[in-house]
């Protein structure tokens, strides 16, 4: 079970590395749109450092959003999805490792690169963890709801744009959060309540999210 | 070993068949045959438990397939109508993955000698020919000896005379060994011990 799991990683790894232009595109998207919001605003730092973690949390929902689309659609459209359902191991934990890849792929360079662009709008370096913090622990809830409306609009014609209105109102509550603790942290008042927050949602999406893909999947193959 | 009782399919508000009951027992491989849309690859699919028949059950060893899921899939083996296999992988990578995700762990030799057996060079699979690919994934079955049932659609589809020949002799051999083997073809070798006749469009 377990290394049905980590084949299915390695397996994704393995083809996102073979497709490196695909990874690459979503994350200069991330830093062009992040990058976009200076120039057109103007160079106020005051106000830069306001709207930072906002601006860049969106710019994290969005991209991360961008590779959703193709989680499930290109194993649907080349049939090793029937065969994942009729794998040996519960369908719940392969979707567990689909949505981990996905993160690893998707998720995790937007944490890295963030202090990067975290730099274009002056934030104080002080608050650069709690950025990088908050990114790591709000992406993997990402990949895990995206996962679920990936599964569900499987093989709808226009499934990307009612993926999206499907699944960023679902996002709120992690951009509330995300980048309320960067917030509260430039204010002085620490992020930490609203981290802990960010933690309980990953804890419950990692626990709920896998068997509500599977079911998902399992609607979406009939 | 596989019982089908009372299926009935109906897709988008067609009924494919009705009432079809079948059971085949150990050692025998059934051929679903019919005409194009006469509902060959929705019955096999009923089969694996991939679609819920719209009324009846299928049962493997008594027990209803809906029930045993897991337990079910480890028995058996699909071989669908796309060939999944991944482009970006080479023909090997996706045999070692496909193994693997069924429960068996298949060393290097062992898949180099399955691919050589079928004939295909470990290429990206993007670089093979229509008919490698499907050879590429019907290497599989070299993996699958002990499972007690394969349920095969279209398996002799794009193959050349060669091709064919090896699938029927891997068939005929799984059948000599006890086990079940269900598939669907527009060729007819005659070798089946038992055909089921969907009806015709309509």
């Amino acid at each position: 079970m377990v290394d049905a799991a980590i084949s299915i990683v390695r397996r994704d790894l393995l083809l996102a590395w073979r497709r490196r232009g695909d990874v690459a595109t979503a994350l200069l998207f991330f830093i062009i749109v992040a990058s976009l919001f200076p120039l057109g605003i103007g160079a106020e730092p005051n106000l830069l450092r306001a709207i930072a973690p906002g601006v860049i949390w969106v710019a994290a929902l969005l991209s991360s959003m961008l590779s959703l689309s193709r989680l499930f659609a290109a194993d649907h459209a080349d049939g090793t999805l029937e065969q994942l359902l009729l794998g040996a191991s519960p369908l719940g934990v392969i979707a567990a490792a689909k949505a981990a890849a996905h993160w690893i792929v998707a998720g995790l360079p937007l944490a890295a690169v963030a202090p990067l662009i975290a730099l274009q709008y002056d934030l104080p370096s002080a608050l650069y963890p709690v950025l990088a913090l908050s990114l790591l622990l709000g992406t993997p809830v990402l990949s895990m709801i995206g996962a679920i409306g990936a599964a569900l609009t499987l093989g709808v014609r226009g499934g990307g744009i009612l993926l999206s209105l499907l699944v960023l109102p679902l996002y709120v509550p992690v951009l509330i959060l995300g980048a309320g603790s960067v917030d509260m942290a430039s204010a002085g008042m620490g992020g930490e309540g609203q981290l802990l927050l960010l933690a309980a949602l990953l804890v419950a999406s990692c626990a709920f999210a896998p068997w509500a893909i599977a079911a998902a999947l399992r609607i979406s193959m009939e | 070993m596989l019982e089908a009782s009372a299926l009935e399919c109906v897709r988008e508000r067609r009924t494919l068949f009705r009432g079809l009951s079948f059971a085949v027992a150990a050692g025998e491989r059934l051929r679903i045959a019919g005409p194009n849309g006469s509902g060959k690859t929705s019955l096999l699919r009923i089969l694996c438990g991939l679609l819920t028949p719209t009324e009846g059950e299928v049962r493997w060893k008594g027990e209803p397939i809906a029930s045993l899921r897991e337990e079910y899939s480890r028995q058996m083996v699909y071989f669908g109508h796309a060939p999944a296999v991944k482009d970006d992988l080479t023909a090997g990578e996706n045999l070692g993955i496909s193994c693997r995700l069924s429960g068996r762990i298949a060393s290097s030799e062992e898949i180099a000698s399955a691919l050589s057996l079928f004939g295909v060079p470990d290429f990206p699979v993007r670089r093979l020919s229509q008919g490698q690919k499907r050879r590429a994934a019907l290497a599989r079955l070299c993996f699958s000896f002990d499972c007690p049932l394969w349920l095969l659609d279209e398996p002799f589809a794009a193959l050349d005379a060669d091709g064919i020949k090896l699938v029927e002799g891997l068939i005929n051999g799984h059948v000599i060994r006890g086990k079940v083997v269900v598939y669907t073809t527009h060729q007819d070798s005659g070798t089946a011990t038992r055909v089921i006749e969907l009806g015709s469009r309509g």
